[in-house]
């Protein structure tokens, strides 16, 4: 079947089975920081945008996209990599697998909530799993970047 | 004054690896990679009586499938250890008999991931089903044997018996520990359950295979240990070791699980089968279920004190259950007891022995901490009923018995201790967590209970005598550096930790350093990154590199400028002479080495190997909240203050310990490992295994006190691995210490802490 979405603001039209899950045609279109972590939808490194909105691409078939704007850390380069800065002066990226699906959702928390408490971050991003850091560093991290003084 | 060594400096890798570029192993891999899907036993003990492919090889896609038929009759060892490898060689990459539930049937390759699961499902196999061994504990003699196979061989004598199903025996004995438990005052016996503890990186095992313009099978993956890939990939297809090269992308995540090797084998099989580049990828699932995890120990402490509270005896008797297959088994047991006893040397006779048995279980392997996890749970949970035996200050009883530097102790292999913090480590916990005023517990006005615990640990830094590491530092024509290393940064950061040894002794920044790791074909050799290696031999390899070609440049300016080597001063841009009369910049030089008159690369080289392990300390202090009517426990603030000897890079080396400790506190209270009466493994995702989320660490405060360890590069030690090690004992010492419910079997479930409080 053929879907038309828009793609980091660019229309695509794409042949996708009905079965087809977005994570994985997105790998195919080459948007690789879109990634498979669990299979259960528990760990949020396939998260991309789904108009606006944080969603997971490996439980959100490909055809229920069909004319809706997606955007992955690919579309978001500039304010991606400006975050991405501020979290590796932490020292919180390390193995950086998990890092494009949480930064996407860091981007999303920033434009939802206003004005969040250390509370507020830790629930918006529990979906996102680091085996890594600890969290700790990426939410010093995040205070930073959002200016969050408690 | 150091101006680039302890630095926090960020990542070289961080914005690409933030910023989803393609830089892991599946972004990289060709598209035409034919896609490989593994069928799986469903019996934990089974033997394979016939498998018919027919109809599965008529699907549209598939390439080939292959079974036990196949595959060289060679057994190896998928551990990543230096050769000879201590883990027994007993895997083929196909084998007739199936030793647990998930273990490889049949491979099939196809052109696409839906033509090999269709044709995974038509694969028809007939099965002569055995007796499995699930319990560890009755493994020893238990009618049925893992593996009765003949050819089955060690390297050498690692105590098998595996008409036994015994995989390793180790004993470590220093005077006699029955005679001294006599003659002490207190004697405290205690047995301890830890789990098989999961790696669960975000990235899951995975590789790529193909041939390359000179017929040679070009293995790309996701490893920790290119190097003993390749070996391995060599000898378990039988090829010879120059047909082999290994490429090591960058890593999302290895925790000690990527030591070990997984689908290169199977992957390089079908490349060799077919011609064609072939990727593997493990579901999670596989991962979990197919995969190798931390070894699951029973521990039984004997602990003798007098009534001062000095340790006199110490007897650990430890079962190690390794699953299917031996890898690690020998050496997780030892590194067990090797780095938990030394830490008390007011001992008069220590013990430590038993066996690592064979299963009908997932397989274990390397996980962070190797061992020592295990036995600082039993050992430091034994301290801290000692501790509340005596009615002693838990802190005090510590520093009352540990080890300092310049002391050695019974199990300590007659080294000394050259470096230690961990009295001022645990002095300064105490201060940060507020221990005087918390310990041991305090009652919240809503019924909680709000208590303390700490434990105490030590790890090594790289295996003593036997893991050796190169480097290569070459001065380009255009007055930058190369730094070639073959360890792994697995997100570590020891990429950037290693460039800012060089640049330290290059008087150089570290970004004028490019750092490349890790190709078997471009890199010098190093085992990889595990046993908290690479910071300490892969460092001092940089270092001596380094050093190396700093002394060149120095003795190629004296040439040049006409004076002797004495005589020259380099600041790392410039080689001046004779109060700066005469002068030549590094990029003139190194131009004029390379491409102009002078004819002569430089290129600095190192080969290190340490005869010792330095151990890194860390005291760790926790306060968690228990609920004395849920039993659930809540982790408040965690304090980790260490002794890593000095600290290379400050961010890098804090993120380590706040990661291990979280990573700790997973294993301590949520990783429930389950199998189900037919040995299938029922934590097998993330929703029945559960990895800490930000809301289940708490607040973790990491400290450092930092001490001089004379054999490491600018007085480091490793952190890798300790950072794992007292969060399980902690938090049981707390919860003992909130409700009086001492649990003894990982994890720490509200569940055991509510049924204790009922027995009660």
């Amino acid at each position: 079947m053929q879907i038309t979405v828009i793609i980091n603001h660019r229309q695509v039209t794409l042949d996708v089975q009905p079965d087809d899950f977005l994570v994985d045609t997105l790998r195919e279109q080459g948007l690789y920081s879109v990634r498979r972590g669990c299979d259960t939808s528990c760990c949020g490194l396939c998260t991309i945008w789904l108009n606006g909105k944080p969603t997971l691409s490996c439980s959100t078939l490909s055809f229920r996209a069909n004319g809706q704007h997606i955007t992955t850390i690919e579309g978001l380069r500039h304010e991606a990599e400006e975050f991405a800065g501020v979290l590796a002066t932490e020292g919180a990226d390390q193995c950086g697998y998990c890092s494009p699906g949480f930064i996407l959702t860091v981007l999303a928390m920033k434009r939802e909530l206003v004005n969040p408490t250390e509370a507020d971050i830790v629930h918006y991003l529990t979906g996102n799993l680091c085996r890594c850091t600890g969290y700790q560093g990426q939410l010093r991290a995040i205070k930073k970047y959002l200016g969050v003084i408690e | 004054m150091r101006k680039y060594v302890g630095q926090a400096l960020p990542k070289t890798d961080a914005i690409a690896i933030c910023t989803g570029k393609p830089v892991y192993t599946e972004d990289l891999a060709p598209a035409n990679a034919l896609v490989i899907k593994i069928l799986r036993s469903p019996h934990a003990f089974a033997r394979i009586k016939s498998i018919d492919t027919t109809k599965a090889r008529n699907v549209k896609g598939v390439e080939c499938i292959l079974t036990y038929k196949d595959v060289p009759k060679v057994r190896f060892t998928l551990a990543g250890q230096s050769y000879p490898e201590p883990s027994p060689y007993d895997r083929l990459i196909l084998d007739p008999i199936v030793r647990y539930v998930g273990d490889e049937v049949a491979i099939i390759a196809a052109t696409s991931e839906r033509a090999a699961i269709a044709a995974m499902k038509l694969i028809k196999v007939a099965y002569e089903v055995f007796e499995p061994v699930l319990d560890f504990e009755q493994a020893i003699d238990h009618a049925s044997v893992v593996h009765p196979e003949a050819d089955l061989s060690c390297n050498f004598d690692i105590g098998m018996e595996k008409g036994r199903n015994i995989c390793s025996t180790h004993t470590l004995a220093v005077g006699d520990v029955e005679q001294e438990l006599k003659n002490c005052d207190i004697v405290i016996e205690e047995t301890y359950y830890t789990q098989a503890q999961a790696p669960a990186m975000m990235e899951t095992f995975r590789a790529f295979t193909y041939l390359d313009h000179n017929s040679r099978l070009v293995v790309v993956s996701s490893t920790q240990v290119p190097f003993h890939i390749k070996r391995q990939v060599a000898r378990a297809l039988e090829l010879p070791a120059t047909k082999v090269r290994v490429i090591k992308p960058r890593i999302g995540g290895g925790f000690g699980g990527k030591q070990t090797g997984s689908g290169e084998v199977f992957a390089g099989l079908v490349t060799l089968k077919t011609g064609k580049p072939a990727m593997f990828i493990y579901s999670r699932n596989e991962t979990f279920s197919c995969t190798t995890s931390r070894h699951a120990m029973r521990l039984t402490v004997r602990l003798g004190a007098d009534k001062d509270g000095f340790i006199r005896a110490l007897d650990i008797e430890n079962l190690s259950d390794t699953g299917a297959y031996g890898e690690h088994a020998s050496t997780t047991f030892m590194v067990c007891g090797d780095k938990t006893l030394p830490l008390y040397n007011k001992t008069r006779a220590v013990r430590y022995y038993g066996h690592a048995v064979y299963t009908n279980k997932t397989p274990a392997g390397a996980l962070r901490g190797y061992g020592a996890t295990q036995g600082t749970f039993a050992l430091e949970s034994t301290v801290n009923k000692l501790a509340a035996k005596l009615n002693m200050d838990p802190a005090e009883l510590r520093l009352k018995n540990i080890i300092k530097a310049g002391e050695t102790a019974l199990a300590y292999h007659g080294n000394v201790l050259g470096s230690s913090a961990l009295e001022s480590c645990i002095q300064k916990g105490k201060e940060l967590i507020g221990w005087q005023d918390k310990y041991p517990r305090r009652e919240l006005s809503n019924g909680k209970i709000r208590a303390v615990g700490m434990a105490v640990t030590m790890q090594g830094s790289g295996i003593a005598g036997i893991d050796t590491s190169s480097a290569a530092i070459r001065l380009n024509e255009d007055g930058h550096y190369v730094l070639l290393i073959g360890s792994t940064d697995m997100g570590t950061g020891s990429d950037t930790m290693l460039a800012q040894v060089a640049a330290e002794v290059l008087d150089t920044p570290p970004a004028e350093i490019i750092v490349h790791a890790a190709d078997t074909d471009v890199s010098p050799y190093d085992p990889g990154s595990y046993a908290s290696s690479t910071a300490y031999v892969t460092g001092m390899a940089v270092l001596q590199a380094a050093e190396d070609l700093k002394k060149q440049i120095i003795a190629h300016s004296a040439k040049v400028l006409g004076v002797t080597p004495e005589q020259i001063a380099f600041d790392g841009q410039t080689i001046t002479a004779l109060n700066g009369s005469k002068v030549i910049s590094l990029k003139k030089l190194a131009e004029a080495l390379v491409v102009g008159t002078d004819k002569s690369q430089l290129v600095g080289n190192a080969t290190y190997g340490s005869p010792i392990s330095p151990p890194p300390f860390i005291a760790g202090f926790v306060e968690v909240e228990v609920d004395p009517e849920t039993g659930k426990i809540e982790p408040i603030e965690y304090v980790a203050v260490v002794d890593c000897g000095t600290v290379l890079n400050a961010n890098l080396v804090k993120i380590q310990v706040e990661g291990g400790i979280a990573q700790g506190i997973g294993m301590a209270m949520y990783e429930e490992v389950r199998y189900d009466e037919g040995g299938q493994l029922q934590t097998n995702n993330f929703m029945q295994y559960k990895i800490p989320c930000r809301k289940d660490v708490g607040r973790i405060t990491v400290a450092f006190e930092e001490s001089y360890e004379p054999t490491g590069p600018f007085g480091a030690k490793s952190i890798g691995e300790a950072v794992i090690n007292t969060p399980s004992p902690a938090i049981a010492h707390a919860v003992a210490n909130a409700v009086g419910v001492s649990v003894t079997h990982l994890p720490i479930t509200p569940e055991k802490v509510f049924m204790g409080m009922k027995r009660k």
